[in-house]
């Protein structure tokens, strides 16, 4: 039986002053190109300590607001009054306005961004397509303060003017929740256009030669058949309009509330971090501790939300060839 | 070859393709309306701004300012204006705008404003927005003129170099936003000074050296969830991770920074990094991902290494894409409030920052303040300021598509 003997590669070239040699051409260990190597994963790596540090931070100052004597998890997930100073402590207080605010949102940005985005990919003309699209999304780049300053002096104008001024409150849920929809509009309608684009054109031949007519192509056909690219851009719309701060801080009114009428002020769950951390707060008061339990729910559900999208679309994608 | 039971035929069947075809133009205006409506509401938005930043407005004095002096305050020097200002008020009064900051070190502008406020006394009664000032000019004088006979009615643009120029003041007919502006460019230039090198340097450990093993797909996954986090929830690490943990460091007293606390520009900038790697990541991927590879084999097969093939070959074709991320980064940073709000950006800061390790406040916490003030001058200001903003983002988004069409060059 032969053996073999481990060889490096090696060739044969001729050199400067013509004699054969022959050169290793085994991968030689450069250190400069290692440690830039290591310097550019250490760069990727960031983003894993960005997301252990946001939970292990909020998750131990949760932790010592869960540890004090007056604060119990079942009080904080099952109860509705928020005012951290005497010891009542329900989400529900603040959680209520995130929802309403949320909804309404989603009732204003789902029909218009879908039927937007319906028009632009189905019906507009490349040129029309051309203008249209960049204005819509010149209202993605409006940073976010703008927008509170919109709802509060001219939405909730508009809808005390409509509602009466006895109905609707100066600050409301109802006008933040209104430009928050606008807000996120641009992002309905743009994942969705995406979406719809993706569609096969042989579908809708398909179903134009059974003689459908456009609207039934678009609605019957080429929507089902995005329809996980929908749903995701409701969902990470969704968790926008959670997380979304500064239009329910000016607008929605300052204050925790438990009402589900959306004509009156009641304090969302950013809007009441930001309203509590803006003042000279102290450290390691319960109020203190009590923002990160709020932040750390924020945190959990948007999360949530965007790991379900993600999921819809590597789950639900119709693949065509 | 017949129709199957029970579909229309003959007239019927011509009608319900009529009422098809109506149902089909009726939809078609309705998704038409929706995208105009996301248009019309754009227009809306700066058309109720920009109204707010010119209009008539009601000022009230309790010394006229023709009195006070023989020639018009205007006209006056430094020197003159001090003596004006110490003629009408008390010397004990002078003295202690002395001892606040002495008379030599204020500018002209800052003695003309302590005339304004402390012998003119001057206030605003009420200001009414542009359009406003326009149908209704003779109805607001009957109203001024009823209400309030000593006032002076003026039309005044809220938007001027004055405005930009001069720092923060508590009175909105002396405010500006000089020190809010600057705020907002020292927190740009540091963040993308500590995001963009490390956010290109994942980018092309991503594209370039990442193998499809778990712990790549991790960080990839992980960024792109990273980017879907609210930007308060970076504040509150922010707050407990900048500020407070790392006090010593980023309020500057391990330099040699002694009147500051963990409230900085630093701390700021740290947070807003964190906030913009995602996106800077994934945009700089995006332009990684366009370079040809036929440029990466030609490197290889002159002998070029790794490292020599990504730096002279790769990045230099994807630098318009990068920069282009950059800038809709950037473009993030000056808008975003939130984050500076729970770090606890101050809002009353009346001197430039001068360094990393400064209080600072920054445009969009101004805007912020003075939204939240009830009285119908400080929404001019607001507006005023949301102006200035907005401009800048738009010179931004112009930089941005000059590079790019500057740059693209095609490859293939």
């Amino acid at each position: 039986m032969a053996t073999t003997r481990e060889l490096s590669p090696t060739t044969v070239v001729k050199d400067s002053v013509g004699a054969f040699r022959a050169v290793d051409l085994k991968k030689k260990i450069r250190f400069g190109e290692a440690i830039i190597q290591g310097f550019l994963f250490f760069c990727g790596a960031l983003s894993i300590f960005t997301t252990l540090g946001i939970v292990v931070v909020l998750g131990s100052q949760a932790l010592r607001f869960f540890q004090r004597p007056e604060v119990s998890l079942t009080d904080f997930l099952f109860t509705t009054t928020w005012q951290p100073a005497i010891g009542k402590i329900g989400i529900w207080g603040l959680a209520t306005s995130t929802l309403i605010t949320s909804i309404i949102a989603m009732l204003v940005s789902l029909p218009l961004g879908l039927a937007a985005a319906i028009y632009l990919s189905e019906y507009a003309t490349p040129r029309v397509r051309g203008l249209l699209k960049p204005t819509l999304e010149v209202l993605a780049g409006v940073p976010t303060v703008v927008y509170g300053y919109f709802a509060l002096t001219f939405m909730t104008v508009i809808l005390r003017a409509i509602f009466g001024a006895e109905n609707v409150q100066i600050y409301n849920m109802a006008s933040a929740g209104i430009v928050m929809g606008i807000m996120i509009l641009p992002l309905i309608s743009s994942m969705s256009e995406d979406a719809l684009s993706a569609v096969p054109r042989s579908l809708r031949e398909a179903s134009y030669a059974l003689g459908a007519t456009k609207l039934e192509t678009a609605v019957r056909v080429v929507v089902p058949a995005a329809l996980s690219g929908v749903a995701a851009a409701f969902i990470i719309g969704v968790s926008r309009a959670i997380g979304e701060t500064m239009i329910v801080a000016i607008a929605a009114g300052s204050g925790p509330n438990f009402t589900f009428n959306p004509f009156q002020a009641a304090e969302t769950m950013t809007g009441h971090i930001v309203r509590i951390s803006g003042g000279d707060l102290a450290y390691d008061t319960i109020d203190y501790d009590s923002l990160f339990a709020v932040a750390l729910s924020l945190f959990v559900i948007t999360l949530g939300l965007n790991l379900f999208s993600q999921r819809i679309v590597a789950r639900f994608r119709e693949k065509y060839e | 070859m017949t129709a199957p039971a029970g579909y229309p035929e003959g007239p019927a069947l011509q009608a319900s393709i009529g009422a098809r075809h109506r149902w089909g133009a009726i939809s078609r205006t309705v998704f038409l309306a929706a995208t105009c409506i996301g248009i019309l509401s754009l227009v809306a938005l700066l058309y109720n701004v920009l109204d707010r930043t010119y209009g008539l407005v009601a000022y009230e004095f309790k010394t006229d300012p023709a009195t006070i002096s023989e020639r018009p305050l205007e006209e006056l020097n430094k020197a003159e204006l001090v003596a004006v200002l110490q003629a009408h008020i008390s010397k004990g009064a002078f003295n202690k705008l002395e001892n606040d900051k002495p008379f030599a070190n204020r500018s002209r502008e800052e003695v003309f404003e302590l005339i304004m406020e402390r012998v003119v006394q001057i206030k605003v009664i009420e200001t009414w927005t542009l359009t406003d000032s326009l149908l209704r000019q003779a109805e607001i004088e009957q109203q001024v003129k009823d209400e309030h006979p000593d006032a002076i009615l003026q039309t005044r643009a809220w938007v001027t170099t004055d405005f930009i120029t001069t720092p923060m003041s508590s009175k909105a007919e002396f405010a500006g936003v000089r020190t809010a502006i600057l705020g907002s460019l020292w927190l740009i230039a540091i963040t993308i000074g500590l995001a963009l090198p490390i956010g290109v340097g994942a980018a092309i450990y991503l594209q370039e050296y990442a193998t499809a093993n778990w712990i790549n797909r991790l960080i990839e996954t992980n960024i792109n969830n990273l980017a879907g986090v609210p930007s308060i929830v970076y504040g509150m690490l922010g707050l407990a991770l900048f500020v407070r943990a790392l006090e010593p460091l980023t309020s500057g007293a391990a330099f040699g920074v002694t009147d500051s606390n963990g409230r900085t520009i630093l701390s700021a900038a740290l947070t807003m990094s964190l906030l913009i790697l995602p996106l800077i990541i994934i945009n700089a991927q995006e332009a990684i991902k366009a370079v040809p590879d036929s440029l990466r084999q030609a490197s290889y097969g002159l002998g070029a290494t790794k490292w020599q093939t990504i730096w002279n070959h790769v990045l230099p074709n994807a630098l318009p894409g990068i920069l282009t991320g950059s800038i809709l980064a950037i473009s993030r940073t000056i808008g975003e409030t939130a984050p500076l709000v729970v770090i606890g950006a101050s809002t009353f800061i009346t001197v430039d920052p001068d360094g990393p390790f400064s209080k600072f406040t920054a445009l969009p916490i101004q805007i912020y303040q003075w939204t939240s003030r009830p009285q119908s001058e400080f929404r001019n200001i607001a507006a005023a300021a949301i102006v200035v903003l907005l401009v800048m983002l738009l010179a931004l988004n112009a930089a941005a598509i000059l590079l790019r069409n500057r740059f693209s060059r095609r490859l293939y």
